[in-house]
C-alpha cells in the first residue's frame, strides 16, 4: 500500500476539511472517515474536521456499542491530537438542536509545542454561518 | 481542468456511481483530464467483475472497466474499504487465503492514501454520493 509519507504532494498544501454529519453506527461512514482523517494526518495538509448535524453524537462520551455487536471505535478520536489535528470544530446549533451541550462529548486535546507542551483543547464550538465561513476557505471538502 | 472523483455509493442501490461514471465521460468529452477515481465505502463494489445484471440494463463495473481501457483511467478501490465488502485482487486473495479474486479490468487495490494525493494533485476532487 502506498499510504506512506506525503503520498507525492510535491510541497503542494491544501485545505482540507472532512465533514461529520452522521451517527457513529447505524451506517459506517462515521468509522470509515475516522479512517481517512487518521491516514490523512500522514499528508502534510491544513486538515480540519468538523462533526454537524447528528455527527456530532460521534463524540459522544461513554459510548458502549455492546448490546449491537459492533467495535466502539470512539477512544481512536482521541489520537486526533497525536497527528496535530486540531482544529476540530463542532456546530453549535445541532448541539443545542439535540439537548446536547460540550460537556457531554469527550474533551479532545493537542500538546502545542511552541507553548512548552501545554495540552490545550482542540473542540471548537462554532456556529452556523462561523461554519459556512470556514467551508467556503476550504479548497477539498469531504463529507461523510 | 484535472479532475478526480470519489464515489462513495455502491452500483444500483444508489445513482451516485452512474452519474458519477456520466460526468467522467462528459468531462472527458470537454477535453478535460481524470487524474483518478476513487471507490469508497460501498463504491468499492463497483469494482467487482461476478456482477450480472439483466440484459436490458446497465451494467455499471463493465461501464467502468470500458472507460478507463478507453481513456486509460486510474480506477482506485479503497483496500480497506474493499477487504470488508468481499472484494480482492489475486494478490489480496493469496495473502488472505481467499480461493477466488473478483477485480473487474480496469481497477486496482490501493490505500486511502490515494485519495488525499488525488485531492492534492487535482483541481476539483467531486464527489459522487449519497
Amino acid at each position: 500500500m502506498d499510504e506512506a509519507g506525503n503520498g507525492g504532494g510535491n510541497g503542494v498544501t491544501k485545505k482540507f476539511m472532512y465533514m461529520n454529519r452522521k451517527a457513529p453506527y447505524g451506517t459506517v461512514y462515521a468509522l470509515e472517515s475516522l479512517e481517512v482523517v487518521l491516514i490523512a494526518a500522514a499528508f502534510e495538509q491544513d486538515i480540519s474536521v468538523v462533526f454537524a448535524d447528528d455527527g456530532v453524537y460521534q463524540l459522544m462520551k461513554g459510548q458502549d456499542t455492546e448490546g449491537i455487536g459492533m467495535k466502539n471505535f470512539s477512544p481512536a478520536y482521541a489520537a486526533l491530537g497525536d497527528y496535530d489535528i486540531n482544529k476540530i470544530y463542532i456546530e453549535r446549533e445541532s448541539l443545542e438542536e439535540r439537548g446536547l451541550s460540550l460537556d457531554d462529548l469527550q474533551a479532545l486535546t493537542w500538546e502545542d509545542e511552541d507553548d512548552d507542551w501545554k495540552e490545550k483543547s482542540s473542540l471548537h464550538l462554532v456556529g452556523r454561518d462561523e461554519l459556512a465561513a470556514l467551508i467556503a476557505e476550504q479548497d477539498i471538502v469531504l463529507s461523510f | 481542468m484535472k479532475l478526480s472523483l470519489l464515489v462513495n455509493e455502491g452500483p444500483y442501490t444508489h445513482q451516485a456511481s452512474d452519474s458519477a461514471y456520466r460526468f467522467a465521460r462528459a468531462a472527458l468529452d470537454k477535453g478535460h483530464e481524470i487524474y483518478r477515481v476513487f471507490f469508497y465505502h460501498d463504491g468499492v463494489n463497483n469494482g467487482t467483475r461476478l456482477a450480472v445484471p439483466p440484459q436490458d440494463d446497465r451494467n455499471l463495473s463493465q461501464l467502468w472497466s470500458e472507460l478507463a481501457a478507453e481513456h486509460e483511467l486510474d480506477l482506485v478501490l479503497c483496500v480497506a474499504a474493499a477487504q470488508r465488502r468481499g472484494l480482492l485482487d489475486g494478490d489480496e486473495a493469496k495473502r488472505h487465503g481467499k480461493d477466488a479474486d473478483n477485480i473487474a479490468p480496469g481497477f486496482r487495490i490501493s490505500g486511502l492514501g490515494q485519495l488525499i494525493e488525488a485531492g492534492i494533485q487535482s483541481d476539483r476532487l467531486v464527489t459522487f454520493g449519497d
